[in-house]
């Protein structure tokens, strides 16, 4: 198992080099010169000559890489153009904000997509199956903005439920700790917090889960149905194991490779549909970071955003390979 | 006709070894694989819906000119937020422009941002797939990480960072969507290379002194059909998705160019006034893509039951 890790730590190196491949280009594929294009047309020719020595763009290319690799192994992400701040310091509190975010959008999709694939496999043609994977198809179809806006207007507008906005009631903002609000209310014992910080949570979590959601059920309940026939499970039941016990027990586990496999890939879609989601609910996410960078051609902020946002879908994959390993050990590499 | 023939013999000597019955029932009916996927399509009732809606669309954004009176940017300030009414079929927008206009204007726009963005991924994802299948060793190895690395980023952040560095506009998130689809369409190409490699009647045509291009384009190209039809309706979908998201975050579209993305973005300030602005443009969104996905869906049972998983 150690040894598999470590092969798979070291697969990483390649990937990760090309990703901040990727990134450095963003600046220096801009066509023309990228400091002018940064402030706009009409700039004078001072300030353009301060940027480009200020972001190094009079080095030579390999120069610049060499120190863009070198400041991001320091942990170095850059400066902010806008705010000037050290993009490595601002952007912890929005990659928490992400993170819970996430997090509480995947809770959703697997709790309700695995069941929902479950209990649609195990009652198979039923008006059950039927209506979930109908709901499936228009969830996977669905665009994660319109839903979001959406939500907001019926269950914010209209019924007034929940709220449409923020990580918190913005007046009685808490006092961070860790910089995940559920967390950081339970360890102040504040209840009514957290209450306050979940109802937050539950528009923006259901807006961004829908479309993996979706896709679990529907691996789901292949997957099982897939299982369901094999033999062993037909040994449990001439055994006289109980429909319950042969689908938690015995099917699940072995329906859950492909199952993880979907749950990985979808995180990226998560991440992806962060920029949309947080946008929209006022989220103050790393998506939501790099969409208002766009605006002020931030480029240093898109760069490093963008980077983070794929570090963490690499990594949660490396973890969603690891997992298989371990839940089946018959895999090999 | 003979074309044809040899195209169907060629797909039949591909088919994965069969037990006994199912060959039997082959040869008694004897009908190409891709008769016999089109008479399973037109059984899937799904896909059919996924067509009709697909025709609709089609239907709407030719024949836009002929259901409306209006022009998609032709503004009525004093009819600003209109409701729906026999005037404005799906009320006005924010400028008193007919909503019905846009979108019937915007079918076109999408349709054809996904049509380019798919065909370009295809054709570049299936050149580099073959590239890298066939010849493998370091251009598969060099093709393979460069795959490898763009699926690291999730889609639609890497087409953002495409339209970061080129500027926002609708041919630039074209553009970058195809870019981000290229790896799709390329890795699928290049596995079903590598597996057609050692087949043996790819051999035999070796054999015979044929060279790489002829036998890419007479052997390999047709046998790998009908997996990139079906990812090609697929990211169709996808496509016209992730264009829409992009002119949401005024990445693609620009006014007054009637996309549905940028449209709900201009209404999402009136959806207290006005939630009728947003509901058109978001189905509109998600019935083309629906409908992409039920054919896609379809022609997978249909034409190559293997990817289902």
């Amino acid at each position: 198992m150690f040894a598999y890790v470590m092969r798979r730590l070291l697969m990483l190196i390649p990937v990760l080099f090309g990703m901040t491949l990727i990134t450095f280009s963003i600046v220096h594929l801009i066509p023309g010169n990228p400091a002018k294009v940064i402030l706009g047309e009409g700039a004078p020719a001072q300030a353009i000559a301060d940027l480009e020595e200020r972001m190094g763009l009079n080095e030579p290319l390999y120069v610049q890489y060499g120190n863009y690799i070198m400041g991001l192994l320091q942990g170095d992400l850059g400066t902010s153009l806008k705010s000037k701040g050290e993009i490595a310091q601002e952007i912890w509190p929005h990659l928490a904000a992400t993170m819970e975010l996430t997090f509480f959008a995947m809770l959703f999709a697997v709790i309700i997509g695995v069941n929902a694939g479950i209990i649609s496999a195990w009652k198979q043609n039923s008006w059950f199956d039927f209506l979930a994977m109908v709901f499936a198809l228009i969830g996977v179809s669905m665009p994660v903005f319109w839903l979001a806006l959406m939500e907001q207007w019926i269950f914010a507008q209209e019924l007034g439920w929940l709220p449409a906005y923020g990580r918190q009631d913005s007046r009685d903002p808490i006092a961070e700790i860790t910089g995940f609000y559920v967390l950081d209310s339970l360890i102040h014992l504040d209840f009514e917090r957290t209450i306050t910080i979940l109802k937050h949570l539950v528009l923006p979590s259901i807006a961004l889960g829908t479309i993996p959601m979706a896709i679990i059920a529907r691996m789901t309940r292949s997957s099982m149905l897939e299982v369901m026939k094999s033999d062993y499970i037909r040994t449990v039941r001439a055994k006289g194991g109980g429909q319950f016990l042969v689908i938690y027990k015995h099917a699940l586990k072995n329906a859950t490779i492909p199952v993880l496999t979907v749950i990985g890939l979808q995180t990226g879609v998560l991440l992806g549909g962060a920029i949309l989601t947080e946008t929209i609910f006022s989220w103050p996410g790393i998506g939501r970071y790099v969409y208002e960078a766009i605006s002020f051609r931030d480029y240093p902020v898109i760069q490093s955003g963008i980077l983070v946002i794929a570090f963490m879908f690499v990594i949660i994959n490396l973890i969603v390979d690891i997992l298989y390993k371990k839940i089946d050990p018959r895999i090999k590499y | 006709m003979k074309l044809e023939e040899k195209k169907n013999q060629l797909q039949e000597q591909n088919l994965p070894p069969h037990d006994d019955n199912v060959m039997d029932e082959e040869e008694t009916e004897a009908v190409s694989p891709w008769r016999d996927g089109w008479k399973q399509l037109r059984k899937n009732r799904l896909a059919i819906i996924g067509f009709a809606i697909i025709l609709f669309f089609i239907l709407v954004a030719i024949f836009a000119p002929l259901f409306t009176s209006y022009s998609y940017d032709q503004q009525n300030l004093a009819d600003r937020l209109h409701p729906p009414s026999e005037e404005y079929l799906l009320g006005a927008d924010h400028l008193g422009r007919d909503i019905f206009t846009r979108i019937a204007y915007g079918a076109r726009v999408s349709l054809q941002v996904g049509f380019f963005a798919v065909t370009g991924a295809l054709v570049f994802g299936s050149l580099l797939g073959i590239l890298a299948g066939y010849f493998g060793r370091w251009i598969d190895m060099l093709i393979s990480r460069i795959f490898d690395i763009m699926l690291a980023f999730p889609s639609i952040l890497l087409a953002i960072a495409i339209v970061a560095i080129l500027g926002p506009s609708l041919e630039n998130a074209l553009l970058a969507i195809a870019v981000v689809n290229i790896p799709i369409f390329g890795r699928l190409v290049r596995s079903r290379v590598i597996s057609l490699r050692e087949e043996e009647f790819i051999m035999a045509a070796k054999a015979q002194g044929m060279k790489s291009g002829r036998v890419i384009l007479h052997h390999i190209l047709p046998n790998s059909v009908a997996p990139i039809i079906v990812q090609a309706t697929l990211s169709f979908g996808t496509a016209i998705l992730e264009a829409a998201a992009l002119g949401f975050l005024g990445l693609g579209a620009q006014p007054p160019t009637p996309e549905w993305g940028q449209m709900l973005a201009d209404s999402r300030e009136f959806i207290q006034l006005a939630p009728w602005t947003l509901l058109a443009p978001g189905l509109s969104i998600m019935l083309v893509v629906l409908g992409f996905n039920l054919i896609g869906d379809g022609l997978r049972d249909a034409l190559d039951p293997r990817m289902k998983n």
